[in-house]
């Protein structure tokens, strides 16, 4: 692109804040909407926690925040199930996908790889915009008649396509469609931008084996979603369908509020194979940012290069490409044939392996280091943590027999927060406070991003963990109390610690809101490298400029992870324990960890 | 207006916290030396706590197992939950192993290779044989719960012999609550569609059908005759519900349009499962286990297990379809 002749153009303060076409600005834009839409998602989860942990009791907040979905401060059920579905919507397309990858790809893909810019500035500026926008309708769906969509984030019909049978299924629902619609458009713009970018606008040197892993995991998340988001496009254009104009793919034999419907012949069954032929990869689209970006912080901060490049690199291809094929393990009770449910548990149960591989190669990266704790060296640990206790519960939930038992159930709560939700929060959290200098040109505050690490940490499995239990016993999810039955009359205490761990931890994040806006305008100046490392981002010079370097983009010479390199001698290649991406390959040097 | 007194209140605390942090950490970069933009005595600090978080995690779930083992699932009720079981304790067998090493791995190293300014960390990139060790032990694992886990879920997804003898149940589910059919002397259900629902017909049987009329129709709980299979048809006449039968580690969805099936054998009456549970008012329940509407928190029917003769007696006392 040619970036260059923009160069010395002045640019009005609308261009270059709104409509910014530059990618620093993009991803930072990114990063306060997602934000934006997570703490909004946050408080709704402390919300229906303050009705789970006490169940019927009123609550200024519940009232304050929900007005009539809460007569005297006591949330109605169905309004319950509106707030669940809001929370896991905005929790995983909002702040996780579009949130974390429009960030993170924005502002790292052409730092890394050396390009100016995007290879479409205007499409990268249109994928913001769609988000945006589509953020508006999510939010402004909450306060439509009827209240917001309430199916559950998965939104399987009939329950999404009646407003007969829940009143969020009316205009709450229509809204939530058009909002994924045009999210889905923003997602497809700016994946397609990532990948051009990256296979084509590479820096001299920049092979493929030299780009850092958080490239690699921002490509194949790329890929993820342009082969998946679109079917989740077709999913949601039936459902339109059947809702507006009577056609029936997902609706058959419903009898409801008197009469018989006209519809015949659809199955809803065939919606949750398109849902989630998304929902699976989408668990990756949301992890392997997260993935990409600790790999970085972990090797740069333990001074050693990331054990196993090609191993990491091979495991997220292959997640990946199994990511594509165990959607059926969502389904494995919808009397789906047991065949496939037996294949689907194979393939399942299959993603362990990769994921072990990379669970191994980060402990084997901290092993020998001479480790930096840095607020994001902190949350990479943690998602290390993280990714280990949610990831073997999914041998569980795997197995198709086990998971007779426990599908649905706050088990899958369990699991999915702490595998997912934690681990994508932490390589967020990891990513904000290792390239804020790169963002803002200051520097974070570490002592409060040291007591916002192990608070939330702490709370979160204090709030997750539990709920496996609660799983065991056999309590479902997505119910508005526990305390129609008598089987759960011992849950109440177990409830009530969750919701005090979720409120202290949704008060944490405010040591973070705070860190953020406060070190953004006042923080110290950063040096241009304050990390010592050796990817090219950090070449470029703090203050941002338009084209991103100067003078030439700089040509690469080795891969980016030769931390504490030695010669014979036991001595410091380039006299310090980093050497950057630029620096030419010695006489007898080998690239590439050899 | 409280609201906004509490917000304000809340922002001046974190307001002073953070000054007085700031203090801190003025007076601590002061102290020490600062190393990539940690002071050494920081980083001290953060790798010790790496030791005692893995303490505190790894007591916070044993505590969780002492303090809440006994609220679990008693003992499973069904032939095939006794193997389900086992099957979940062997995976437990190897999953919370592998949980406990790796932390104790990943905090331990974390603590022991904190930043030393006297020490170089070793440039060790890569070694095939250790990948290989760690792609192939998983790997091995794995094959073993496959193999066990797909012969249970085979045997247990195959549908009653007919020719055998057993109880074969409609079940159906509706916006909130849950109907039963029972297939009567003949063994066989009759027709049912939601276009015959009309009047008392709430399930929707199809009155010209020969096979209806010997058809028993139950609402609030069903009865089960301990140590004979028992073949649920399920159904559902607005939205997805799901049969959730915990006490048999039993489910199955409930699909408009779609007929779904599951069957178990019961293996102890629910007498029997009072004194093991302790619990004079112990019962078995069948609960919706798939989001349905804003109800769905309340959709249950009673489950009773009794023997075979006190199970046919209740059978007969119960109405035929023709009678209605
Ligand atoms: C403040 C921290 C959080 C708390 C206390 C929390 C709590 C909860 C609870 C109690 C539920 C209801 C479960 C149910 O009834 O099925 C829920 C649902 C959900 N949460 Fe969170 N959550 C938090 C953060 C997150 C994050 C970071 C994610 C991102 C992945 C997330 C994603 C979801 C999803 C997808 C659902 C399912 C919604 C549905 O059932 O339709 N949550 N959460
Ligand atoms: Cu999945
Ligand atoms: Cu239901």
């Amino acid at each position: 692109m040619s970036a260059t002749h923009h160069h010395h153009e002045e640019q009005d303060f609308l261009f270059k804040y709104i409509f910014s076409q530059d990618h620093k600005m993009i991803s930072k834009q990114f990063l306060i909407t997602g934000f934006l839409m997570g703490f909004i998602g946050m408080v709704m989860s402390t919300l229906f926690r303050l009705q789970l942990g006490f169940p019927g009791e009123s609550f200024w907040a519940i009232d304050f925040f929900l007005g009539s979905w809460a007569e005297n401060g006591v949330m109605a059920p169905d309004k319950y199930l509106a707030l669940v579905t809001m929370h896991g919507t905005i929790m995983v397309f909002f702040l996780l996908t579009a949130g974390l990858s429009g960030t993170f790809s924005n502002l790292l893909i052409p730092l890394q790889i050396g390009a100016r810019d995007m290879a479409s500035g205007f499409l990268n500026m249109l994928s913001y915009w769609f988000f945006f926008v589509s953020s508006v309708i999510m939010l402004i769906s909450l306060g439509v008649e009827g209240g917001a969509a309430s199916a559950g984030w998965t939104i399987y019909p009939p329950l999404s396509a009646l407003p007969q049978a829940i009143p969020g299924s009316g205009l709450g629902m229509t809204l939530w469609l058009v909002a994924m619609a045009i999210f889905i458009a923003s997602s497809l713009l700016g994946s397609l931008n990532y990948i051009v970018t990256i296979l084509n606008l590479r820096t001299k040197g920049m092979t493929m084996t030299r780009l850092p892993l958080t490239i690699w995991a921002f490509l194949v998340t790329a890929i993820l979603g342009v082969l998946s988001f679109p079917v989740l496009l077709s999913a949601a254009l039936l459902l339109i369908f059947d809702r507006s104009f009577g056609t029936s793919f997902y609706l058959s034999d419903i009898y409801i509020g008197g009469q018989v419907l006209e519809h015949s012949g659809g199955s809803p069954i065939l919606f949750e194979h398109l849902f989630w032929f998304l929902g699976h990869p989408e668990v990756y689209i949301v992890l392997l940012p997260a993935l990409g970006i600790t790999s970085e912080i972990v090797s740069t901060m333990s001074r050693k290069p990331i054990f196993g490049y090609r191993a990491m690199v091979t495991s997220i291809l292959a997640i990946a490409f199994l990511s594509v094929i165990v959607w059926g393990h969502h389904m494995f009770v919808t009397g789906m044939n047991p065949f496939l449910g037996a294949v689907f548990t194979f393939t399942t149960l299959l993603i362990a392996i990769p994921s072990a591989v990379k669970v191994f190669n980060y402990i084997t990266t901290l092993w020998k280091g001479n480790i930096i704790f840095s607020p994001a060296m902190l949350f990479s640990i943690g998602l290390v943590s993280t990714f280990i206790s949610g990831g073997v519960t999914g041998l569980i939930l795997g197995d198709s027999a086990l998971d007779i038992n426990i599908h649905d159930t706050y088990f899958v709560v369990g699991h999915f927060h702490i595998v997912m939700g934690l681990s994508a929060i932490f390589g967020m959290f990891a990513g904000v406070y290792h390239w804020f200098p790169k963002m803002f040109g200051r520097m974070m505050n570490n002592t409060l991003g040291f007591f916002h690490f192990w608070i939330t940490i702490v709370c979160a499995y204090g709030v997750f963990f539990p709920m496996h239990f609660l799983g065991l016993a056999g309590v479902p999810r997505r119910y508005y109390t526990n305390s129609e039955f008598p089987l759960f009359e011992n849950m109440i205490d177990i409830n009530e610690l969750v919701t005090w761990f979720a409120i202290v931890a949704a008060f944490a994040q405010l040591l973070f809101v705070f860190n953020f806006f406060y070190s953004a305008l006042r923080g110290p100046r950063s040096s241009q490298n304050p990390w010592r490392a050796n990817s090219l981002e950090w070449t470029a010079p703090v203050e941002h400029i338009h084209g991103n370097w100067p003078g030439e983009i700089p040509e690469v010479h080795r891969w980016a992870y030769d931390y504490s390199k030695v010669d014979e001698n036991g001595e410091y290649i380039s006299g310090e324990d980093f050497i950057s991406q630029v620096v030419p390959l010695g006489p007898n040097e080998k690239d590439g960890g050899h | 207006m409280v609201a906004l007194v509490a917000i304000v209140a809340v922002l001046l605390i974190v307001i002073s916290a953070v000054q007085t942090l700031k203090i801190a950490e003025l007076w601590a970069i002061n102290k020490g030396k600062v190393i990539y933009e940690v002071t050494q005595k920081q980083n001290k600090v953060q790798a010790l706590l790496m030791l005692v978080f893995l303490v505190a995690y790894f007591a916070f779930f044993a505590w969780q197992v002492w303090k809440w083992g006994d609220l679990m699932l008693p003992v499973s009720a069904s032939e095939h939950g006794v193997v389900t079981d086992r099957l979940l304790n062997i995976t437990y067998a190897f999953i919370i192993p592998v949980f406990v090493i790796t932390h104790i791995f990943l905090f331990w190293f974390a603590y022991k290779y904190a930043y030393n300014p006297n020490r170089k960390a070793t440039f060790f990139s890569h070694s095939n044989k250790l990948e290989l060790v760690w792609t192939i032990i998983p790997s091995i694992a794995l094959t073993v719960l496959i193999l066990f886990g797909l012969s249970s879920w085979n045997e247990i997804m195959t549908p009653v012999d007919s020719e055998k003898e057993h109880v074969l149940i409609e079940v159906q589910a509706q916006q909130f609550s849950w109907s039963a059919r029972y297939a009567g002397a003949d063994g066989k259900l009759g027709r049912a569609g939601v276009e015959f629902i009309e009047g008392v017909n709430a399930m929707g049987v199809d009155i010209k059908d020969k096979n209806s009329k010997d058809d028993k129709i139950v609402r609030g709980e069903i009865h089960l005759p301990v140590g004979i299979p028992v073949q649920f048809v399920f159904r559902s006449i607005d939205v997805i519900h799901s049969a959730y039968m915990p006490h048999f580690r039993a489910q199955m969805n409930c699909v408009p349009g779609v007929k779904t099936q599951f069957n178990f054998v019961p293996t102890i009456t629910t007498e029997e499962m009072k004194k093991i549970t302790n619990n004079e008012d112990f019962n078995y329940i069948l609960l919706c286990n798939k989001i349905c509407g804003a109800a769905h928190y309340n959709m249950q029917m009673d489950i009773i297990v009794e023997s075979k003769e006190d199970y046919e007696k209740w059978l007969a006392e119960q109405k035929q379809f023709a009678e209605n």
